[in-house]
């Protein structure tokens, strides 16, 4: 985490570009996700100018999908509200992670690239910061791309959603975790990060058998930083 | 309060959720600028985005299905072995869905 010899912070469209390239890949399961909500947001019963509308705006795919379980001839606004941002709490901690390179930039690009702030985009771009490679295009590049793919597949899924109506039988609703995990796995391992892991994962499950719904992935997070904060690495460059 | 999803009321809804979802999306940014960015923070930032991704993995692994379990399986074997990403998704997702034919 030495951001200070290099511009690691670094954005021109040849980084977005790239970045964008960089996550097509995965983008294109993510074409699939959105088909699958395109999908089931029609047999909820939502218009077709509502779906790619929400795809849009909100950008935010297990949110959507858990605002069709509260749809209705009407919506509770305190339900839909509280639901909507503990699902998306997560993206708070990804902007406080990627903060020390954030900090660099102009509060206008620095905002402006965290509208498209996804999980993929997030993980793939603190990977390049923590390796010292700039990560900004992937994080704006590569957020564009999902973006897209998002609100395509989303618009196919209204159109063309019946063609793949058990995604879950070809193992596609495992796409996002693996990726996750895989970026897990992919990188730092020793044995403090280790235990950070263990008690990160321990207080996830116990908020998430015990604690409000949703709550669990911000409660393990907070514990496996709170431990860090505490039991610091002792081999850094400060 | 409700608000009823007919007419234009499902694009009021839709304004709502897109907002809730800006504040996170900037509100991690916009707290850490009040943070002096001490070496304790740095250490509780960088524990934190790993355990993001485990706290988000763990209710699947424990609570999912077998199918489940055997794509996380896979994928971190095959990403220990390879350490390439796109393989190991691959791995997993082709695990859990073999398993599930079954």
């Amino acid at each position: 985490m030495d951001e200070t010899n290099k511009p690691l912070h670094e954005i021109n469209h040849i980084l977005v570009w790239a970045g964008f390239k960089q996550l097509v890949p995965i983008s294109l399961f993510v074409v699939i996700f959105g088909a699958a909500f395109g999908l089931a947001a029609t047999q909820t019963g939502l218009d077709d100018s509502v779906i790619v509308m929400m795809s849009t705006l909100v950008f935010a795919g297990a949110a959507q999908f858990a605002v069709l379980d509260l749809w209705g001839p009407s919506v509770p606004v305190i339900p839909l509200v509280v639901t909507v941002f503990a699902i998306n709490a997560r993206h708070l901690l990804m902007g406080a992670t990627l903060y020390p390179w954030l900090s660099q930039l102009a509060p206008a690009r620095r905002y402006g690239i965290m509208l498209v702030a996804s999980d993929a985009n997030w993980a793939m771009s603190l990977q390049a910061f923590s390796r010292g490679q700039a990560g900004m295009g992937i994080l704006f590049g590569g957020g564009l791309a999902l973006w897209s793919f998002w609100i395509v597949g989303t618009w196919l899924g209204i159109y063309f959603g019946s063609a793949i109506s058990n995604p879950k039988s070809l193992g596609l609703d495992m796409v996002m975790a693996c990726f996750l995990l895989a970026m897990v796995v992919g990188g730092d391992k020793n044995l403090r990060m280790l235990i950070i892991w263990i008690v990160a994962a321990s207080s996830s499950l116990l908020a998430y058998w015990y604690l409000p719904k949703n709550s669990h992935v911000v409660v393990g997070a907070l514990a496996g930083g709170l431990l860090g904060a505490l039991w610091m690495d002792k081999n850094h460059e400060r | 309060m409700n608000v009823e999803t007919a007419g234009l009321g499902a694009f009021f809804i839709i304004a709502i959720m897109a907002v809730v979802t800006l504040a996170t999306r900037w509100g991690g940014v916009y707290i850490m600028s009040f943070v002096p960015i001490s070496y304790r923070v740095k250490q509780f930032v960088s524990a934190m985005s790993g355990s993001v991704l485990i706290a988000l993995l763990a209710p699947l692994a424990i609570e999912g299905d077998n199918g489940a379990r055997l794509a996380l399986l896979t994928t971190a074997a095959t990403m220990l072995v390879f350490k390439k990403p796109l393989p190991a998704i691959a791995a997993g997702i082709v695990a859990a869905a073999v398993f599930r034919q079954f």
